[in-house]
């Protein structure tokens, strides 16, 4: 039963919407707000990409090319807070935006006005955050991480990254409160908690993450604020404070961030990989304790970030045994996917390659990871370049591919026409291959000894440098094949059916493609074949 | 659905929000009770500041203080150009310096111990070189430096110099290094 039957009978006049700039301006749509949130990440992910081009140019051979020092600082910094906050944050939530209610069947958001908000705040964050460039003193060079008393000593730009993570907090905060009302409260009759789709259940538990632990950094910008202004003395260590404080404040934010990065990438590539295998998701329970599992410890681990800083042996054992605890929910998340696969009648079209390489590839970043939580080897590899190889690997070729996987996925849905399957997998090749080349030598340059954050380096370094720059040129242009694809579905790809995949499921494959502007307005029916994938 | 619903979940969460970043703050004194505890961090400086630290009462070691300018239009000067300390106490040295020309100048100084091997046991709490100074026309600053020479300073060493040089760092000093020196002071 489709839903243009069940719903002909339904059809009165909220299909308009408003037209011109008011329409996105004062939208309250989550269709529209979703995709005002992926085009701001896709932007946002051109003007970080280009900040990672400055690098890799000045780091293309030893010695000083192109910028100076300060200014290399700031590109490693902006382009960190840019990829994370404008980034793969927004492209998240977009995704939660457009998804979460047609995956349970609801009409919309929980509160409209409130999403319209979350979003509308981040390009005036980001406004603020890039004016600095502009500004007495320049962006902020000092590390993403905004460790003191470095970051302090900013010049007229520093209020504006305080203020720039306050906003980014705040709609954080909102769009992670909207996420749970809604799943929360509006789910479609039939449609329990263990029938989610893993891609709901990952946001869940993501939007409580947020809810968690932005706060906390919210509180820790604070304090650098009041420090740095209002004569405080958190982290001043004249005053009897100590800067070693905020980096225990700083990452416990920190480390649950990186799974609020990572765990809606682990929700895309749990629908992707059983809708292209053709068999329902192996072990659906068992992934969503793991996904639990994961967040939860995540509060736990903070300390494996500042291991150098001068802890007690005690505490640096609890925290590398806690550390390695996390791999055992996260493989049985990667064997649920490969026993998902197995014996499954596959197709790799471009979103289920994009899902294989997370696993395979996301693996390497957690082994890498691994390696890093083991105390003693980490004092060896601490801010080096395998720190800077090993979360590319779990951001880049996990989170950003399985979020590439993902738009590959939904966007015959979102805008009714097929992608060009050819230049989808062309960009999938020049990615895959590229990002290995520019991620990959930079595991041997850590061990080496190159450290990370640094514009020039020793000879020794050359070659690897100048491999890796050329994977980061080839991957960096591979992506406006990326746009272009897009482009091109839009305006002329073929007519995509409802189904659009053979072995899709779920209530939002029930829905015309592209979905009407309101859908779902009368609950859905939920049976075994619209439950989860 | 019902918007009563709707509304509760709300607010449960926006409360757990607010208490997230009160526990932000809370992390503060549980660092200070922790760093208590196990004897690190905060708690040296906190004793060094009561004079309670372990204080090698019948110690005295002379440290010299350098001052030095390099291509820069200063006048730089200790208060003293030596000074006896106790191993493990607080102590503080005091410096001038005068901006003797007719423009703006901003400065770094640029820290050295000897003998070398002596400059580990040497913490400095505060200092004028962690931040650039920036000097008006005929300006003249008061400037300390807060230290603590270790008490494990091997004992063949009864004699330290402290040298600061002072070098122009031009023009392109954050608007920023005045506040620095004044959350400093």
């Amino acid at each position: 039963m489709s839903y243009a039957e069940t719903h002909e009978h339904h059809h009165d006049d909220h299909d308009h919407k408003p037209t011109g700039l008011g329409r996105w301006l004062f939208s309250t749509n989550h269709k529209d707000i979703g995709t005002m949130y992926l085009v701001f990440a896709l932007i946002m992910f051109f003007i970080g990409g280009a900040m990672a081009m400055v690098v890799r140019a000045e780091l293309f051979q030893p010695g000083m090319q192109y910028v100076d020092p300060q200014f290399f600082n700031a590109m490693t910094t902006m382009h960190a807070l840019v990829m994370i906050f404008g980034v793969i944050m927004p492209a998240g939530v977009g995704l939660a935006n457009w998804m979460v209610p047609m995956m349970i069947g609801a009409p919309d958001m929980a509160l409209p006005r409130m999403n319209n908000m979350s979003f509308w705040i981040l390009p005036f964050a980001f406004t603020m955050l890039l004016a600095t460039f502009f500004m007495e003193g320049g962006a902020p060079a000092g590390g993403w991480t905004m460790y003191p008393p470095l970051i302090t000593q900013l010049g007229d730009g520093f209020p504006f990254l305080i203020f720039t993570v306050h906003f980014l907090g705040v709609s954080s905060i909102m769009g992670a409160i909207n996420i749970i009302a809604t799943i929360f409260n509006m789910r479609a009759p039939g449609m329990g908690f263990m029938q989610l789709p893993l891609f709901v259940w990952t946001w869940i538990i993501t939007a409580f993450l947020l809810i968690a632990s932005m706060p906390v950094l919210a509180g820790a910008v604070t304090m650098l604020l009041t420090d740095k202004y209002f004569g405080t003395s958190f982290f001043i260590a004249a005053g009897g404070g100590d800067p070693v404080m905020f980096q225990h404040i700083f990452w416990f934010f920190g480390h649950p961030e990186v799974y609020i990065l990572i765990l809606p990438a682990f929700g895309i590539v749990s629908q992707i990989i059983p809708t292209f295998s053709r068999k329902p998701l192996f072990g659906y329970e068992s992934m969503v304790y793991a996904t639990a599992a994961i967040a939860f410890l995540s509060f736990f681990v903070w300390a494996h970030h500042m291991f150098t800083v001068g802890m007690p042996l005690a505490g640096e054992l609890f925290f590398m045994y806690a550390t390695m605890s996390i791999a055992v929910p996260t493989g049985v998340k990667v064997f649920n996917w490969i026993a998902t696969m197995w014996r499954g009648a596959m197709t790799f079209e471009t979103p289920m390659l994009f899902a294989l390489s997370f696993v395979f590839l996301f693996s390497i970043g957690g082994f890498s990871g691994l390696m890093l939580g083991i105390t003693p080897a980490d004092f060896q590899y601490h801010d080096t370049y395998f720190v800077v190889a090993h979360f590319h690997y779990v951001l880049v070729t996990g989170a950003l591919f399985a979020l590439m996987g993902g738009a590959y996925f939904w966007l015959p849905k979102w805008t009714g026409h097929m992608y060009d399957e050819k230049l989808g997998q062309l960009h999938f090749w020049l990615s895959v291959i590229s990002v290995n080349v520019l991620f990959f030598p930079q595991h041997f340059l850590g061990l080496a000894g190159m450290p990370r954050r640094i514009p020039d380096y020793a000879v020794q370094f050359t070659e690897w440098n100048m491999i890796s720059s050329v994977g980061g040129f080839v991957f960096g242009i591979s992506q406006l094949l990326f746009v272009w694809v897009i482009i091109k579905c839009i305006r002329e790809g073929k007519k995509a059916d409802e189904q659009v995949w053979e072995g899709a499921r779920g209530l939002e494959w029930t829905l015309p493609s592209p979905p009407p502007f309101h859908t779902f307005t009368i609950p859905p029916k939920v049976d075994e074949a619209t439950a989860h994938s | 659905m019902s918007d009563k619903n709707v509304n509760r979940t709300v607010r449960k969460l926006l409360l757990t929000a607010v208490c997230m970043f009160a526990f932000g703050y809370a992390l503060v004194p549980l660092y200070r009770v922790y760093c208590d505890l196990t004897g690190r961090g905060t708690a040296r400086v906190a004793e060094a500041d009561a004079g309670m630290g372990e204080v090698d009462a019948g110690r005295l070691v002379t440290v010299v203080l350098d001052t030095n300018t390099r291509d820069i239009p200063w006048t730089f000067k200790a208060e003293r150009h030596k000074t006896k300390v106790r191993p493990g106490e607080l102590s503080e040295a005091v410096f001038m310096v005068e901006n003797r020309s007719g423009r703006t100048v901003t400065g770094r100084a640029i820290p050295s111990v000897s003998p070398a091997q002596a400059g580990v046991y040497i913490s400095k709490m505060d200092c004028f070189c962690f931040d650039e100074q920036v000097l008006a026309p005929g300006e003249s600053r008061e400037m300390q430096v807060r230290f603590i020479v270790d008490t494990d300073l091997p004992e063949r060493f009864s004699s330290l110099t402290l040298s600061y040089t002072f070098f122009d760092v031009g023009d392109s000093a954050p608007a920023g290094a005045q506040t620095g020196q004044k959350a400093n002071s």
